[in-house]
């Protein structure tokens, strides 16, 4: 199957300078990260903080300009789109971030978070764009009725709905979700991870899911990336990757994960 | 002698706001042995972190604990002058928080914070509470004590920072050590070697621990027993492997349902709801709301512990016998 996204020799630098006498510090992020993702695919990228997973990710949707490489989704290459052709191009491809608490505007009202991108987008009347948001705000699990509540008056997993809501207002095909139930309760995460299952059985969408968690990236993802020091050292189906990582960082990373059996306990040598 | 470290009894701590009042840890008894850990896991605003902060008064008004007793040793924490609790805090129970980068001074050398602490304790002071610091750097194991010493905070990593919080707590020997999510803010690399750190510390000291968190993973990994808690009550607590096995309140069980880790793709167990705000909890047992196996009464008449076996104790209506199970006419009207 041709992949719904490709991303080749992607790489991001960033170059912080300390002073103006001292010489400017190049920060390689990214570094020549490949991988392909198929449609319908949950695609994983994991890895510790400042791996670089997230700058990944804002990259392939050009909401941080990459330094170089190739991204093409759907056969096309967004990094050469123009600013009206790239913001076309945003329906098909979406983003859900991590904290539902700063990524929500809390002067809009929810109904108006969730018809913002049908506005910018000109999809509908006012009429249709209202009946639209309704919908939308069912999909994920949300009342109607909550459409004039503020973001403070939601706990933290239904404004990760309404972030989500929000992402698939224009049905996009696509979705970047950036460690989108870390910031959740136990509890509460279940209920977001099955809703983000159920809405891509639905809706047939595809996935980068980048995560931390590698219980969770386990149980959700057909394919897992392992970034280390912006570098994407190792890539594989989720199954055959747990049980027989290739790479030592893998290795080391899979090592960690607290097992919820006492009786596996890591016992010191 | 006794092997009993700390022993907590009953103890409510209570916020007065204007207009309204809510018990942030409501009854709460357990307690802790020497060389033992005990596991104290809950969701956010379960109470777990203000009972940590009730056993050592230092909840802030309008917080204020108001009733119980904290038997540490012979004495009881409640009662004693400020005075005597300065002497308590730091030299017998040591205290790690979550986020290192706030509870250091930034502006203090990591060397400092330890070398303080054993001056205000008079347990050693100049050149030699200097010497004493770099021991114990390097004995939570951080990389070229004799340079980190001399080091400011920001100058260290996340782990680094959370070793240099350990040797604080630990400086004057304390008995028993508070560690409040002490490896939430850390990567699972980190975190593995944060664990096995506080582990072969235990070992060679014999310091209880305390040990305040969200993650089931590190429960298991580190506790003997655990206390689960939620909406400010503990709701379960037992040996760990009991617990984790054969989890017997409703709550701990759809909780490690809910945890991904069974057939991969497959739909998880959630708890349906959210936990209740604090002025909206039931009157009877807080988690009957969003409970698979409530029955009529059990949000108007509050659960009492139960003890199911000597080591296992539960505050749930399924156990209580005092709200009798739905008779079969009443469930069909209630689904």
């Amino acid at each position: 199957m041709t992949p719904l996204l490709e991303v080749a020799g992607l790489s991001k630098h960033f170059v912080t300078r300390r002073g103006w006498l001292r010489p400017p510090h190049t920060v390689r992020a990214v570094e020549d990260v490949s991988f392909a993702i198929a449609p319908g695919e949950t695609f994983a990228l994991v890895g510790e903080s400042g791996s670089g997973k997230s700058t990944t990710g804002r990259c392939v949707l050009r909401l941080t300009e990459p330094t170089s490489g190739a991204v093409r989704f759907d056969g096309e290459d967004v990094l050469a789109f123009p600013p009206k052709r790239l913001r076309a191009a945003r329906r098909d491809m979406q983003m859900v971030f991590q904290d539902p608490y700063t990524s929500l505007n809390p002067r809009m009202r929810a109904g108006a978070i969730v018809a913002e991108p049908l506005e910018i987008h000109r999809v509908g009347s006012s009429a249709s764009r209202r009946d639209r948001v309704a919908e939308l705000l069912a999909l994920v699990g949300l009342d109607a009725a909550h459409m004039s509540r503020y973001p403070h008056e939601f706990s933290g997993g239904q404004r990760q709905r309404l972030g989500l809501a929000r992402a698939l207002a224009l049905e996009p095909k696509f979705l970047v979700a950036d460690e989108p139930v870390s910031a959740l309760d136990v509890s509460i995460q279940a209920q977001v991870i099955n809703l983000l299952m159920d809405l891509q059985a639905r809706l047939g969408l595809t996935y980068l899911f980048i995560a931390h968690d590698l219980r969770l990236v386990r149980h959700i993802a057909t394919r897992v990336g392992v970034m280390h020091q912006g570098r994407l050292v190792e890539v594989g189906p989720t199954a055959e990757l747990f049980e027989r990582p290739a790479h030592p960082y893998t290795q080391q990373l899979l090592a960690s994960i607290p097992s919820l059996d006492p009786d596996a306990r890591r016992r010191a040598s | 002698m006794s092997d009993l470290l700390l022993s907590v009894e009953g103890l409510t701590t209570e916020f007065h706001l204007p207009g309204f009042r809510f018990t942030a840890v409501d009854d709460v008894s357990f307690a802790v042995r020497r060389g033992e850990t005990l596991g104290l896991v809950g969701e956010s605003g379960s109470g777990k972190s203000v009972t940590a902060f009730s056993l050592i008064q230092l909840v802030a008004p309008p917080g204020r604990v108001t009733a119980g007793r904290v038997l540490f040793g012979d004495r009881d924490l409640l009662a004693l002058s400020d005075a005597e609790l300065c002497r308590v805090r730091g030299a017998e129970i040591g205290v790690v928080f979550q986020e290192p980068m706030a509870a250091l001074n930034p502006i203090m050398r990591i060397g400092a914070h330890i070398v303080e602490a054993l001056e205000v304790h008079g347990l050693a002071r100049g050149a030699e509470a200097r010497a004493r610091a770099i021991d114990l750097l390097r004995a939570v194991r951080l990389s070229d004590p004799e340079r980190q010493v001399d080091s400011y905070p920001h100058e260290l990593s996340g782990g680094m920072r959370q070793r240099a919080m350990l040797a604080i707590a630990l400086a004057c020997g304390p008995p028993l050590l508070i560690a409040d999510e002490p490896t939430t803010a850390l990567d699972v690399t980190v975190q593995a070697a944060m664990l096995e750190l506080l582990r072969s510390l235990q070992r060679e000291s014999g310091l209880g621990l305390l040990l305040i968190t969200h993650d089931f993973g590190v429960i298991a990994e580190m506790a003997d027993r655990v206390a689960v808690m939620y909406a400010g009550r503990i709701v379960e607590q037992g040996p760990v492997r009991d617990v984790l096995q054969s989890p017997a309140h409703p709550y701990t069980r759809g909780l490690l349902e809910s945890m991904p880790g069974g057939t991969p793709g497959q739909r998880l167990r959630a708890i349906d709801g959210t936990v209740p705000s604090p002025d909206a909890r039931p009157e009877g047992c807080a988690f009957a709301p969003r409970c698979r196996e409530a029955r009529p009464g059990c949000s108007t008449v509050r659960p009492r512990e139960v003890l199911l076996t000597e080591s296992r104790r539960v505050t749930c209506h399924l156990y209580t016998g005092d709200v009798p199970a739905a008779a079969d006419g009443q469930a069909e009207a209630r689904a």
